[in-house]
């Protein structure tokens, strides 16, 4: 197991640092350094005037080597400019040049500086990484039993209506994607013109014009009903259908097993057939999925981020990506990697320890 | 002129009762939920002669109840839409001129039904698929999307207006507002109103189901295409190429969908033209994959392989250098006169990336599907006879995988268009101003509270497809795991 895991780590560095070395040679190109040194710069700099701006900071320096800087194994670039000021790869603002270190890659621990915000990247990625926690956090507590409660619902009598409608509820809901559902939300329970907010208002229900709002931001501070349910709910129903299925399937599997049949005909009633028998073989399977949604909530994240205004991780990656914004789009790349690699190592070892039947050698 | 209202004056006698089915609707699946755990599932009824009779008691009665109802929504449905085509425009308000529209797509979808249900045993897969309900909606669903998109492509039909132009006083307006001075031959109504460029909303969603429906299906072909080609000797052979294959598989997988978007779909990136060197590489697929299949079947018949490998060798080779080529790009090899047809480059650099995005997917589930086989018996006895690997890979593993890989087709377009509506919701890849479904739901997600129907159209029509895919491929699997 200890050796399983071991190697499944050094699979996972190799994957981190190909990947980070794809991300860093498609946002080294020319044409994106260039878009960067104008939004530094100004946007009608001569290529002259490019050329010497990315060439004292570094920037036209074969792809390999500014990636091995950026890693921390080569000192990191700089130049003294005419009028005496140095500037290159490690130096900071507000950072003396004797005190500007020789070496600031990922092994020294520095995630390098966001050219939009002008701040260390670790400090910027922290505070949308927590704000992105909290996100899925309740999407997790709101997506992961309703959808185990409509598998098992469904799963249990298969062929039933009951299983029909479900279903065909978790289809519908597999099919809408996050920009959709949300802009139907936004429209129908967050508006003060249309929707449901206005009507129930005229009966006095509520006291706001609108029923939930259509921004989260917020929700960033003061996380309350009004601001976080319609992200949450938009992230959590795409995702939804798709374990309720995958659990509806395993259930209605292990609902035909000879052990199943014996308990019935023991006279076990249903309810303790479903609850003590079945269950807990049938939540190995959603159990992986689960794990494995990980990665595709990811991307909702992003969507539902960037439609209703949070500022988390996916906001990041956006505005990252739009500005050219390279260490952070690589710190970026790293988290959502890692996030990858260790839901499906967790999926991997979860499913050794709940399915006796399996063993890693 | 008077807006139209939704259901015109047709509706006054008809709405009522709509609305009436609706709400007995829900009420019914409710209570056929809640019955379902509050009844007892089986109803004895002891009779005075001796004998017991078993139904299904109250459940029964309430199921019966909502099958009639959901058969009475259906036909109010029709109703309107019959209504709509052969009544005035205004009569049946929006619906009914939007009916009206769509005309020709109910008569295609119906011959198609009425032609697929009469000979639905002779048609195999198909056919079959119109013994499940679900399948047939998913069906109908699906077709009408094609059917609108070939209309409106092929024949410039359905659209009223044109998806570009702008018509001054129109901006934001409601459904149904008619035009402010009515030009000759012009339609008089946005019958879904106008968005925040004055535009017509109904043209657009038209439009836009063109580029998905071009776009997704072919898109995923070449997935599975580029999915297949790898996968089956990933799986077959196994060893070194299986590891290496799988690790770039996994290695793409691991990217994020959107940040690999970002970085693909930019127009800094469209100039540097790695785009075009990766349809370079993507588009090659195809050529391997027939080259191989009709290789490996008629190796043994020279005289009837030679011509016709080299047939369509000689087609395809033309086609991929037509497609790969294009004037002003990085890949200029074909001379103008040879060069049938450029892609434009908007859609060729979505198009390669969702057709990037998607194979790994397909590589793994070929992958698995082969390992799976591998141990078949027919798979040893061909082995036996000294067939090539190549040949029991094509022509007798892949036939027998058909099953799952056609059901995952289906779904994966599906999701090939919730791609496409997301690469349009971020601004990516096409210009900002066309019709298509993503693009037009980021257009209208900014006034969204104050003017939902720009961007609720698309919205609904990017749901109503993707769940058409999905219903369709739930039919097919339960259809194809009867036999």
């Amino acid at each position: 197991m200890g050796l399983f895991i071991l190697r499944r780590f050094g699979m996972m560095l190799v994957t981190a640092l190909c990947l980070t070395y794809i991300v860093f040679f498609m946002t080294n190109l020319y044409p994106n350094l260039e878009k960067l040194a104008k939004t530094q710069g100004n946007f009608r700099m001569s290529e002259e005037a490019v050329d010497s701006y990315l060439g004292n900071r570094g920037y036209l320096q074969p792809t390999p080597i500014k990636y091995l800087q950026w890693l921390g194994v080569l000192p990191g670039f700089a130049t003294e400019l005419d009028d005496g000021r140095i500037v290159g790869k490690c130096v900071r603002p507000g950072v003396a040049p004797e005190d500007t270190p020789t070496y600031c890659g990922i092994l020294q621990g520095d995630w390098g500086f966001s050219t939009v915000s002008k701040e260390p990247v670790a400090n910027v990625l922290g505070s949308r990484l927590a704000n992105t926690g909290k996100l899925m956090f309740w999407v997790m507590v709101v997506m992961v039993p309703s959808a185990l409660i409509i598998g098992v619902l469904a799963g249990m009598n298969e062929g039933s209506r009951t299983d029909r409608t479900l279903s065909t509820v978790s289809i519908m809901s597999t099919s809408t994607p996050e920009y959709v559902s949300g802009v139907i939300f936004i429209a129908l329970l967050a508006s003060t013109r249309n929707g449901l907010g206005p009507w129930l208002h005229d009966l006095g229900l509520i006291e706001a014009k609108a029923l939930f709002k259509g921004t989260a931001k917020s929700a960033m501070d003061d996380a309350n009903l009004r601001n976080f349910t319609l992200p949450v709910i938009t992230i959590a129903l795409y995702g939804m259908g798709y374990i309720a299925r995958m659990t509806r399937a395993s259930m209605a599997e292990v609902m035909t097993a000879q052990y199943i049949r014996t308990a019935r005909l023991k006279g076990v009633s249903f309810g303790n057939v479903v609850l003590k028998h079945a269950l807990r073989n049938a939540l190995i399977a959603p159990f992986t999925v689960i794990m494995l949604q990980f990665p595709w909530l990811l991307n909702g994240v992003v969507i539902v981020e960037f439609l209703f205004a949070y500022n988390g991780f996916g906001m990041q990656l956006v505005t990252a990506a739009g500005n050219n914004d390279i260490e952070m789009l690589l710190a970026v790349s790293v988290v959502s990697v890692f996030v990858v690699l260790v839901t499906q190592l967790i999926s991997d070892i979860g499913y050794v320890y709940l399915n006796p039947r399996i063993r890693i050698s | 002129m008077e807006p139209l209202t939704w259901t015109g004056s047709f509706g006054n006698i008809l709405d009522p009762i709509f609305q009436l089915v609706v709400v007995l609707f829900a009420i019914a699946v409710v209570a056929q939920f809640v019955g379902a755990y509050v009844f007892a599932p089986i109803n004895d009824t002891y009779n005075t002669d001796g004998t017991i009779t078993r139904d299904r008691g109250t459940n029964a009665m309430i199921g019966s109840t909502t099958r009639l109802l959901i058969m009475a929504l259906c036909a109010l449905a029709a109703v309107y839409i019959v209504a709509g085509v052969f009544a005035p425009i205004g009569a049946v308000g929006i619906v009914g001129a939007v009916a009206k529209q769509f005309a020709p797509v109910w008569i295609a979808l119906l011959a198609t039904f009425l032609l697929s249900i009469s000979y639905k045993r002779r048609l195999g897969l198909y056919g079959k698929l119109f013994d499940s309900t679900i399948g047939m909606i998913g069906f109908a669903l699906l077709m009408f999307w094609v059917y609108t998109a070939l209309f409106v492509g092929v024949f410039d039909m359905i659209a009223v207006n044109d998806p570009l132009s702008q018509v001054s006083r129109m901006k934001n307006k409601l459904p149904g507002t008619p035009l402010p001075n009515i030009e000759d031959g012009q339609y008089a109504y946005y019958l879904l109103g106008g968005d925040n460029l004055a535009r017509d909303v109904f043209s657009r969603m038209v439009h836009g189901s063109v580029v998905v429906i071009l776009i997704a299906p072919l898109a995923t072909l070449f997935a599975f295409m580029v999915g297949i080609t790898l996968g089956l000797p990933a799986g077959y052979l196994g060893g070194k190429l299986d590891t290496f294959l799988s690790f770039l598989a996994n290695l793409v997988l691991a990217f994020p969908v959107i940040l690999l978007f970002y970085l693909l779909v930019t127009p800094e990136i469209v100039a540097t033209g790695i785009p075009n060197y990766m349809a370079m590489i993507l588009f090659v697929f195809p050529i391997i994959f027939f080259g191989v299949l009709l290789n490996s079947r008629y190796y043994t018949r020279p005289k009837l392989r030679n011509p016709l490998l080299a047939g369509v060798m000689l087609v395809m080779i033309w086609t991929y250098l037509c497609a790969i080529s294009a004037e002003g790009t990085v890949i200029n090899v074909l001379p103008e006169a040879l060069d049938l047809f450029d892609i434009d480059s908007g859609i060729l650099v979505v198009f390669v990336s969702v057709v990037f995005v998607n194979s790994p997917t397909v590589f793994r589930i070929v992958r698995g599907l082969v390992l799976d086989i591998h141990t078949r018996d027919y798979v040893a006895a061909a082995q036996t006879r000294g067939e090539g690997k190549w040949y029991i890979m094509l022509w007798e593993m892949l036939p027998n995988a058909r099953g799952p890989l056609i059901v995952d087709f289906c779904l994966r377009i599906g999701y090939t268009t919730i791609l496409l509506g997301t690469l349009g919701f971020f601004g990516l890849g096409l210009e900002s101003e066309s019709p298509n479904w993503g693009n037009t739901i980021n257009d209208g997600r900014k006034l969204l509270s104050i003017y939902p129907h720009p961007a609720l159209v698309p919205a609904f029509s990017l749901l109503s497809l993707v769940l058409g895919l999905n219903l369709l491929a739930d039919g097919l699997r339960e259809e194809s795991l009867r036999d």
